[in-house]
This record gives C-alpha cells, structure tokens and sequence, in this order.
C-alpha cells in the first residue's frame, strides 16, 4: 500500500527518531511511504490557542498536500484530532464550504498510527523485538477523540521480549494540553507530577505513548525530577527488531528517546 | 408583571451576582494549589464520586440513549424556548401563580425583595440553588434588611462559615469535619458548646438549628431543576429533604428559574430524573423529589411566584456553537471528571460555576473579555465531554470560546508569524533549524524567558536532534 507520511512539526523538528520509525516500520511491513513535499504544521496550535482565522492557511495547505493520498498516517492522535475535528470546523467558520468539504474527505483518509496498523492493514503482531519493561499512558486524544482504546496495548502485546506493566489511573490527562502547559504551568505541573508519580511507580523502564508531545511532556519531567525512566514513541519500540538490539549489546541506544 | 425581553441580548451586568472572580484562572489557581488540605479534600471527595456514580451509570444498558435523548430534548427546548416559557407562564397562572420576567440579576433581586417585604417578613428560608447565588440575591436580601437561611447542610456550612461554595453539588467539598465544627461553634446560633466533629452529631446540630428556622419562617425562595411547560408544573430535586420542608411548609413561595429550565412535556422529565441522580450523586435515584403547581387551598404555600431570569442567557442562545451549554443540567459531573478542578477547587473559577461547565458557561453569560482566562482553564483532555449526561461538548465550546477571548498583543505577534512561517516551507525549515539555537538558552531550555519559562520551572525541554527529519529524508 502507499501511505502518506503527515509527519506532524513536532515530531519532524524535536522528534525525528518517531517519525524515521514509523517510515522504517510501514517499509519492513511492506508499504511504500511518501513524504508529501510542502507539509508544515496543521494548525492545532493557532486553533486550540484561539486564533482560527490564522489556521486557515495552514488548513488549506495541509489538504492541498494531502489530498492526492489515499491513506495518510501521523505518528500522532492529537494531530490527527485537529485533521478530524477541527480542520472543516475552522474552514466553514472561514465561510469556504469547498475546504470544508476537502478537508472532510482527508480526514476520513488519515489515521493515527495504531488505527492504521490494526483497523487498515490489519496486522497486530508487527514483528518487533524490544526486550524492556514498558508502561503504556494511553493520550487523551487517542483514548477520548478516536476511541483507539487497546489497539496500541494489542500491539504491544506482541511484541517480543516486552514486558508490559499496566499505568495506575492511565486515563489520567499528564497535564500537556499545549497552550495549557504554558498558561496554566502550576497546574499543568501539578498534573504533571501526579502522572509521573505512577510511571515510576511501575517500575517500568520505558514509558510509551502515541504522542510526542505528551511524551515531551512527561520526558520533561522525568528528565528534571532525575528519574532514568525514558520515554520512547509507540512507533519506536515498534519498529526495534533483533537486529536493534545486537547494537545495543555493543554499547549503543537501542533507540533514542 | 413586567416584560423584559426586548432588544439585543445582552450579557450578564457588572457589579451584582457572582460570575466575575477578581483574579485569572491562573493566579487563583495557584494559591489553591499551594494549599495541601483542599488539595487532599478534593481528590479524595471527587474520587469516591467518580467511582459511585461509574457504578450505577454501568447498571443503565440504554445509557447512551439516554443521553443522547437528554441531549435531543434541551436542542429542541432551545429551539423554541419562546414559545415555551410563554406556555409555562399561561399554566402557572392558571394555577394560580404569579410569573415575572427578569431581564437580569437586578430585577430578578429587585421582584424578589418586593415581593419578600409585600409578605412583612424579615426572614427567608431558602433551597439551595445555583441560580439565586448567579445573581447575588442573599446579598440583596440582606442589604434589605431581609435575612436570607440556607438550608441545605453544605450550603448552610458556607454560610456560616462566610465563604463561597466551590462545588455545584457539594458546596463544602473543600471543608473537612475539623473545619464544619470550628465554623458551626463560631456561627450556628443555639449551638452546644460541646460539640464534636462526628459527621452525625453534626448533621443533628444543623437538623436542630433548620427545624427551628423551618417552623418559623413563613416564606421561602428557591431554584429549579425542571419546568414543565404543558403544566406549568416546578421540580426540585435533593437529598436531605430540607428542599421538601422550604417547598411546603412556608405561606409564601418564590421560586426563581434560569429560562433554560423548561422542558415541554411531563414524558421527558422521565429522560432527566434517569439521567441527573446517577450522574450528579451516584445514586439510582434522589431522595426528594418536589414538584408542584400553582398553588393548592389548603395544602402548601398559598401564594407562588416564578421568577423567569434571562441575565445573559438569551446572549448565550445567540451563538449557534454556544448555546449547547444552557443544556446544562448541573449535576457537578464533569466537575468531578476534571483533572483541573480536582487540583484546584472550585473558587479558582471565581464565578458560582466552577469546573468545566464554569469554564464555558460564566465568559458566555458575562462576555468573553470578562472571563477571558476561564476558556484556557483546561488542558482539554476531554474527560467533561465523555461524562456529561446531556452530551455536551465541553472541549469544543472551550476551543470556540478561546478565539473570542481578547489576546496579549505579544502572543497575537508570535502566532501570526508562526503562522505565516508555517504557510512557507522555506522559512519553515530555517525555523527549524534555528531550534538548534535554543542551546543557547541554557541546558535543556531552563534560560527561557517567560511565559515560556511557565515550561521549563518543573519540565526539560528535550535536546534538539542533530537533524530534522526532513532533512534526514532528503538524505536517503
Ligand atoms: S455540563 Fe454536563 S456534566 Fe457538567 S454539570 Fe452540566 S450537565 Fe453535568
């Protein structure tokens, strides 16, 4: 199948290593991946910050891009919130019915990773190998907006060589929110700690998600309180095979968080 | 009787009720979290909530529906609310009471004073409800010379204790026992001096104290929770029962109503009477529930008068996006749900309706600009949508609110020329490439200036890749 990487501005600036692992793992299953040219930002931000009429640009470009595709997949639920709930709200606010009608069409075509991997290409056993003890904190826009409920833990779950130890109060929002982090820091934070309390409380090695920026999130704050938990995007640890790992016993990351 | 409803709509006024705070979201909230026994009262009372009301919300196999039909009626209740109120006002008056029209909070204050003083009492028994603090009536009354009596055990600890309720449901919820008792030995008239902190001795305390209030006040004023249009019929739902007392024993009775309130027909008091005690309480359903009609001889009050309360609501209405919060039916479950209130209380939202709801529904009866910091008071995680028991979308009004809300003139500089950035790749990319720089912010990003460094007092900002990956595509 030919999928259109939307690689999100998060991940292609901050957080590659996602991004190159949802391009590494789609091509070990088989799929050829594109990366549309001209794609920036989709506008979440302006959008969710207040300032509509200055995402509509940005609206505009990512459905002229993504448009020719038939399926288009972002390493990333909150991304694919904005492409499927806000985009046609900002662009009939704008009064342009047509962009509405087009981004309504991508929309129904672009999938946040596990959906893409479990509902489309049908597979759950992705042939990875990632031989850590994982906790997995399910982002509210996947759990809440998308309803991806287990698809990523049935992913997971296949993996080999992991050990999946299950999140105290997982449904719990870590406190990012993006503007909110910033607005609201002291209560962001006090969110914030509440969600680390518990990923440590696993005892797990590695915390995962399928967004970067809770993953920035809560990596920002394991980081500061000097925790040597990591956090690795979904796309990551699926994409590590055996090979992976020999590089890992010659003394090199395994995967970069 | 007078009829307001003329011209534009217009927002709640200034300077009377309780829907403006004096301060930010973001300045209330860090003083109440800076205060460890709210922060514990909260997430302990929230939680046993949250998993009473999950439990029987999991018994109800057309849950869903219910909701969803929840979500129906109030859609078309406002679809034609006009009409409605107008039916609701011929019922009652063929009932034999008496209906008012209140454009705002300080005519609905000023009918209820009247009407109070008409009676030659000094005194008035009262039923908790959100509407009558919305407009400040207890400082009215009192700046009458008219002394206004909660009854309700939360509310009347609030009263004594001279503080502001912080929870629609639970208005002491950030008070613990230890504190119920000091405010109820400072305050409660006739108290036993030795009073203890057990939960039952000091429900007996305020039961003494309310029987005693109940027996002599001959006039009462209250909210509502329904109005049935088709007969003029009012429905006050509660636990304790001092709801029941304030609706019967009293001559007189005033009851004043949001125009949101009404609903068309009996049949669909069935819908919410499902719906409001599981969502609110957790129970399957509440203790009392009140309804009356006009007045009976011989048998209740004898003299009823409904007070309809615009005060921004028709504004509300106005806006297609924004009217699905006059749905509301306070039932505090996306209060609960909130991971924002749950830290910070209710008093952070500085209006009577805190938490989610709070943040949607006070910048709309107010103007945005009034409450410009409540729309950002969430992280919008979307836990308030998934709870709401009439389906409200809490995120989404939240987004639309915030582009409403007037903006810092530096914020609206770097939005638009993030924006113009992102419509061109190649300064896009040049962007990028500059996050490299942000080392020289100091390690991980802890030299930023504010706001941005509102990120960086409790969070790393993560070591900038050595290649973005677009550039590492174009490498391959
Ligand atoms: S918005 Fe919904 S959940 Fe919140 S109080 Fe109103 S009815 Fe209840």
């Amino acid at each position: 199948m030919r999928i259109a990487l939307f690689v999100t501005c998060l991940a292609d600036t901050l957080f590659p290593e996602a991004a190159k692992a949802t391009v590494r793992l789609l091509e070990r299953l088989g799929h050829e991946v594109v990366f549309p040219d001209g794609q920036t930002c989709c506008g979440q931000m302006h959008v969710n910050t207040g300032y509509q009429a200055q995402a509509v640009p940005l609206v505009r470009r990512h459905v002229r891009t993504f448009d020719p595709f038939d399926v288009i997949v972002a390493p990333s639920g909150s991304c694919v919130g904005s492409v499927r709930h806000q985009h046609a709200v900002v662009a009939r606010r704008a009064g342009d019915v047509r962009l509405a009608s087009r981004a309504e069409s991508v929309a129904g075509r672009t999938f946040e990773l596990s959906e893409l991997l479990v509902d489309v290409l049908g597979v759950t056993d992705v042939g990875a190998f990632f031989p850590h003890r994982v906790t997995y904190h399910p982002t509210c826009h996947s759990l809440r907006m998308h309803g991806v409920a287990d698809r990523p833990v049935r992913l997971l779950r296949e993996v080999r060589g992991l050990d999946l130890v299950e999140l105290p109060a997982a449904d719990q929002c870590c406190g990012f929110g993006g503007t909110f982090a910033v607005k609201n820091a002291d209560t962001s934070t006090a969110m914030l700690a509440d969600k680390l309390r518990h990923v440590v409380s696993t005892g797990a090695e590695v915390c995962t998600a399928g967004d970067a920026s809770c993953l920035m999130h809560i990596g920002g704050g394991l980081s500061r309180s000097g925790s040597a938990v990591r956090t690795v995007h979904l796309a990551e640890i699926l994409a590590s095979t055996e090979h992976d790992t020999v590089a890992d016993e010659r003394g090199e990351q395994v995967v970069r968080s | 009787m007078t009829r307001a409803f003329l011209g534009m709509p217009t927002t709640a006024p200034r300077g009377v009720g309780h829907l403006r705070g004096e301060q930010t979201f973001p300045a209330a909230a860090r003083q109440a979290l800076a205060d460890p026994q709210l922060r514990r009262n909260l997430g302990h009372a929230t939680a046993t909530i949250r998993a009473k009301s999950a439990g029987v919300i999991a018994e109800v196999p057309d849950w869903e529906q219910l909701r969803a039909a929840g979500s129906a009626i109030k859609a078309d209740v406002l679809a034609r609310l006009p009409e409605l109120l107008e039916q609701l006002e011929d019922r009652v008056s063929a009932a034999g009471g008496v209906v008012h029209w209140a454009a705002d909070a300080n005519e609905a204050n000023a009918i209820v004073v009247d009407l109070v003083r008409a009676t030659g009492n000094d005194r008035v028994i009262k039923v908790k409800s959100m509407v009558t603090q919305e407009i400040g009536l207890n400082e009215a009354l009192e700046a009458a010379g008219i002394a206004p009596v909660e009854t309700d055990l939360a509310e009347l600890i609030v009263q004594l204790g001279e503080d502001r309720p912080s929870h629609i449901l639970v208005p002491a919820i950030h008070r613990n026992r230890a504190e119920i008792r000091e405010i109820f030995l400072r305050a409660m008239p006739g108290v036993d001096p030795g009073l203890t902190d057990e939960p039952a001795v000091l429900a007996a305390a305020a039961r003494r104290f309310l029987r005693q209030t109940f027996l002599s006040t001959p006039v009462a004023v209250s909210g509502a929770n329904f109005a049935v249009a088709e007969t003029g019929t009012l429905a006050v739902v509660e636990s304790e029962g001092n709801g029941r007392m304030c609706l019967t024993l009293p001559r007189t009775l005033i009851t004043v109503m949001g125009v949101e309130k009404v609903v068309p027909t009996w049949r669909d008091l069935e819908v919410f009477l499902q719906l409001l005690p599981r969502a609110s309480t957790g129970e399957r359903m509440n203790p009392y529930t009140s309804m009356w009609t006009g007045v009976s001889p011989g048998d209740g009050p004898q003299e009823f008068h409904l007070v309809l309360l615009d005060n921004g609501r028709s504004a509300v209405l106005a806006d297609e996006v924004g009217r699905q919060a006059l749905h509301c039916i306070r039932c505090s479950a996306c209060l609960n749900v909130c991971p924002v209130y749950e830290r910070t209380g209710g008093h952070a939202y500085g209006s009577v309706y805190p938490g989610p709801i709070g943040a949607v529904l006070s910048p709309q009866l107010t103007g945005v600009a009034d409450n410009a910091s409540l729309p950002y008071a969430s992280s919008l995680c979307g836990a308030c949508y998934d709870a709401c028991p009439v389906k409200i979308n809490i995120p989404e009004l939240l987004v639309h609110l915030r582009d409403q809300a007037p903006h810092p003139r530096g914020e609206s500089a770097a939005m638009a020329a993030a924006a113009y950035a992102m419509d061109h790749p190649a300064l896009y990319a040049a962007a990028q490439r500059a996050t490299r720089l942000s080392r020289l912010t100091g390690r991980r990003g802890r030299g930023l200036p504010p706001p941005l460094s509102g990120w960086t007092a409790s969070r790393d900002l993560p070591e900038p890749p050595a290649q973005t990956f677009r550039q590492w595509w174009a490498s391959r």
